[in-house]
């Protein structure tokens, strides 16, 4: 055994003199802002209206008075809300099954190598990029009852006439259908290039691999490059349900929720009876509907960002 | 000869199918742009060809929209507002997304993902508190209420991007750092910062324009036209009583789209591959 | 510099134990390796004495005092790692001279000292150049550079060859060693490769499951095995074993050589009957493999014959042959491993 010469000494270090350089500590530093922002600003006003919706809070009655359920009972007898409760569903689904169909299609589209394909590409986002805002603005000038280009057109093209011009957004049933298409619009950009990043990622030798063990186009498809790109595709769809479901910046632009509740959502109903209304407590009672659907979108998002190996 | 008339067959399908996702995407956009330059008579006369310039093309309502409209102010309002919310997201974000990247076993992935998952609280099921917190701390209609409220949502996104990004950063230039005489906190300033450039970039890039697409909060908070950004603004203040001005308001809508437009495209691979959680290169 | 001393270092990390208990003095100037198989603790070890791990338990004493809380920066050591951890973003010159400037060394003193450095590492004509614009052999300099300029108390490097092709492996062995002597830094060298470990270390620390097994100079490690495991990790081919009742006899290939060529000298020699059932000519040395008469054994038994002294023709596959160990050359371990003396 070899012998060290000098003599052990035991410097007294003092505990805090390298604070910042012990890891664990630094690392609680570091992400103690975002928790905490994180926390004031979405778990505490989420604790609130969960409180409110059991009070009987208005901007006009600033009261904590507890009142059970019964905003959610109120809520319920309330047909124009069954109304609503009906209409996010159609909204949501109605659009993102639109929204997937035309992404997977147009995503096949881009996936072939052509001249321009950026450019096509970088159009194609358009309405996924731009505030949606500002684009509902557009089609609301579109769809507008007296001058739309849509009418216009289908009048030129003789397939209708100026007397019997259909009012797109004055008609129940079309309204609801151009708020639908409106976001389809809007959403389905947004899966083409989620399909596209999927498909692409997928590992060339793996298809390789498959065709040369005999797998032929739609094998391929359908055995090996979907499931490989579910992951991704399963949380771009939970995006897409995610806010739609909770969304009414289309309504409100678009319809203002009519004619007549036609197009009226449980965003936009909370946003009328909470804020325009001012009855707090009604209004938190209907956003907190939102709750189931977004607790079993949380857990299907768990369960794939766990899955994802590609 | 038929083989060859099949596959022409097929190639101008293909262009046609491109073509027809082209116009689909792309016509509100020349909407805007077609309508913003047209004069009134032109615009709302149902007996013209609606396509394109039956008159000589004006630049009329743009000019109304910078002097006789808010417009400037909204610009101004938006540019601010991002600049404020991109300030506060990476000092939050830049220290958790590294934090998390480098904390090692489950408790950092499951924060990760925790952070994440704020995201996805929608606004319409937080702008009734809110709400009431703005009002309590005197921020009511005031555009300081979005720079506070602005962050609960670029902060989980940002962070999320950045962790994935450091996540792929070596450790061992920090390590070499750090053996060479830097603190944990010299080698995140020394070398993990200046090496994420990129990355920061693109949060700064995407939290800018994840401020400007929002609609839910402004609507909610802010109700004074001088204090509104620019997508508020064009979409709700630019009617008088019944009356739309549909040249000003497409003016308007086309200005505040353009710089989006190009950065979503720009950085577009960035932001698929973060909210895929760096499942996509 | 100064004399490294770790005892009873335990590492455990959730729910592996990646160094269970290693006891390790490197005296002041040494050249130590440690050499063990991938995932055996070496690299943990390493990590621990230039303080990026902190131990589970045991103490750490770098030129004589205790460091178990002191951060690497305050430990003075320098480590090079497996990919260099060069900075992409600062040129050849700031890289090395960044241990010194985070020390807020002189002005006048950091360009005597890079200068000095680049010109012992031939990187004068690259000082302006970035890490991408250089090949592997000049990043691997450029690293030791940056390790050696503010004369470290003790010099860590982890497998700091294995992304060098093998032309350029020999060299480096070469440039490490000589810059070592002469510079005299105590050195921790961490490797898989027993090449490396022979040809550069003073002494080998031989590591397996988070213990050591040996230490030694290299002629011990390799003469004089603690056990079976190191018998048989190091040397290439590794070291011929024959389960015997309870026990095993081992005995080295080059040592294992046709009766005739083994000479009786004092101490006898111990024939076997050894049937040959494949040859590979590498040019300097013919291996054979084949089964040894009686004997259980855990691989195939080789023999490194030089191929000077034995004829092709004369060991042929599928025949018997009489081969011979002088008993000087026989090691024994007992049921657990362990080496034992016998006469």
């Amino acid at each position: 055994m070899v012998t060290i010469a000098e003599p052990v000494r035991k410097q007294p270090v003092s505990r805090f003199r390298f604070i910042l350089d012990r890891r664990d500590v630094l690392g609680a530093l570091f992400v103690a802002p975002a928790i905490l922002y994180v926390f004031l600003l979405v778990g505490v006003p989420f604790l609130l209206a969960v409180y409110y919706s059991i009070s009987a809070y208005t901007i006009y009655d600033p009261s904590w008075r507890f009142v059970g359920l019964s905003n959610f009972e109120q809520v319920i007898q309330n047909p124009v809300f069954l109304d609503t409760l009906g209409n996010t569903f159609l909204f949501t689904f109605g659009s993102q099954l639109l929204g997937l169909i035309l992404g997977k299609f147009g995503a096949l589209l881009l996936l072939r190598p052509f001249p321009g394909r950026k450019i096509v590409r970088a159009l194609i986002i358009l309405p996924w990029a731009v505030p949606i805002a500002l684009a509902s603005v557009a089609w609301e000038w579109m769809f507008d009852s007296l001058y739309s280009v849509i009418n216009w057109t289908l009048i030129a093209l003789g397939v209708i006439d100026r007397s019997n011009a259909p009012n797109w957004l004055g008609n129940p049933h079309l309204a609801m259908l151009c708020v639908i298409v409106v976001n389809a619009w809007r959403f389905f950009p947004f899966a083409i290039v989620v399909f596209l990043a999927g498909i692409t990622s997928v590992p060339q030798d793996i298809i390789d691999a498959a065709t040369v063990d005999g797998a032929g186009f739609w094998r391929r498809n359908y055995q090996i490059i979907l499931p490989m790109i579910l992951p991704i595709v399963a949380i771009g769809l939970i995006f897409g349900i995610v806010f739609t479901f909770t969304d009414l910046s289309v309504v409100y632009l678009l319809t203002n929720g009519g004619p007549v509740n036609a197009t009226s959502v449980l965003g936009f109903e909370g946003f009328q009876v909470g804020i325009v209304s001012g009855d707090v407590s009604h209004g938190a009672a209907i956003s907190l509907f939102m709750l189931p659907v977004l607790f079993l979108v949380v857990i299907g998002m768990l369960r794939f960002i766990r899955r994802r190996e590609i | 000869m038929r083989r060859v008339i099949a596959k022409v067959g097929k190639e101008v399908a293909f262009y046609l199918a491109i073509a027809f996702f082209v116009g689909l995407t792309t016509f509100p956009f020349y909407w805007m742009l077609i309508t913003s330059l047209k004069s009134n008579p032109d615009l709302y006369n149902v007996t013209n060809v609606p396509f394109w310039f039956n008159e000589p093309p004006t630049l009329e309502h743009f000019r109304y929209l910078f002097e006789q409209t808010l417009f400037g102010r909204w610009l101004v309002n938006s540019l601010i507002i991002g600049v404020c919310v991109v300030v506060i997201t990476l000092i939050a974000a830049l220290p958790a997304g590294y934090s998390l990247a480098r904390m090692t076993g489950r408790s950092g992935e499951a924060m990760g993902i925790g952070i994440f998952l704020t995201y996805l609280v929608p606004p319409t099921l937080l702008f009734l508190p809110l709400s009431r917190i703005i009002a309590n701390l005197g921020l009511q209609n005031s555009m300081w209420s979005l720079v506070l409220v602005y962050p609960t949502f670029t902060i989980p996104f940002c962070t999320w991007l950045l962790m994935g990004f450091f996540k792929a950063m070596p450790v061992e230039i920090e390590e070499a750092a750090i053996v060479d005489g830097c603190s944990v906190f010299g080698a995140f300033i020394k070398m993990v910062l200046p090496l994420s450039l990129p990355a920061i970039l693109t949060a700064v890039i995407f939290t800018f324009t994840l401020t400007l697409q929002e609609f839910v909060y402004a609507l909610t908070f802010i109700s004074s036209s001088a204090q509104k950004p620019i997508t508020l603004g064009v979409a709700t203040d630019l009617v008088r009583g019944d009356i739309f001005f549909w040249g000003e308001i497409m003016a308007g809508a086309l200005i505040a789209s353009i710089p989006v437009a190009i950065a979503y495209n720009l950085f577009l691979d960035r932001f698929i591959s973060g909210i895929t959680g760096g499942a996509v290169k | 510099m100064a004399a490294v001393l770790a005892t009873n270092i335990v590492k455990q990390f959730d729910e592996v134990l990646a160094v269970n208990g290693i006891t390790l003095a490197v005296p002041d100037g040494e050249f130590i390796v440690l050499l063990g198989p991938s995932g055996c603790g070496k690299t943990t070890l390493l990590r621990i004495i230039c303080g990026l791990e902190r131990q589970t338990a045991g103490d750490l004493i770098i030129g004589g005092s205790i460091v178990n809380d002191i951060p690497p920066r305050a430990r003075g050591v320098a480590m090079m790692f497996q990919s260099y951890g060069l900075y992409p973003h600062y040129t050849v010159r700031n890289n090395i001279a960044f241990p010194l400037r985070t020390q807020r060394a002189s002005r006048a003193e950091i360009d005597r000292k890079v200068k000095w450095a680049a010109q012992l590492l031939g990187l004068s004509h690259l000082l302006d150049r970035r890490p991408r614009q250089l090949s592997g052999g000049e990043r691997q300099r450029v690293a030791l550079a940056r390790a050696l300029v503010r004369e470290p108390t003790a010099l860590l490097l982890d497998e700091p060859l294995s992304n060098l092709d093998a032309k350029l492996r020999a060299s480096a062995r070469q440039e490490i060693k000589q810059f070592q002597q002469r510079v005299g830094v105590t050195t921790i060298y961490v490797t898989h490769d027993q090449v490396e470990a022979m040809g550069m270390g003073d002494r080998i620390a031989v590591i397996e499951h988070g213990k050591v097994r040996q230490v030694g100079t290299p002629a011990e490690i390799y003469n004089e095995p603690a056990d079976r495991f190191v018998a048989t990790f190091v040397g290439s081919p590794p070291m011929n074993l024959l389960a015997r009742n309870d026990a095993y006899l081992g005995f080295r290939p080059e040592n294992f050589l046709p009766r005739e060529m083994v000479d009786d000298g004092n101490g006898g020699v111990t024939e076997f009957s050894f049937r040959v059932d494949r040859c590979e000519y590498l040019g300097s040395e013919r291996i054979a493999y084949g089964v040894i008469e009686g004997f259980e054994s855990p691989q195939l038994i080789t023999a490194k014959l030089p191929p000077a002294h034995v004829a092709e023709e004369s060991i042929r596959p599928g025949e018997w042959h009489r081969f011979a160990v002088r008993n000087s050359a026989l090691r024994y371990f007992d049921h657990d491993g362990k080496r034992v003396n016998r006469s």
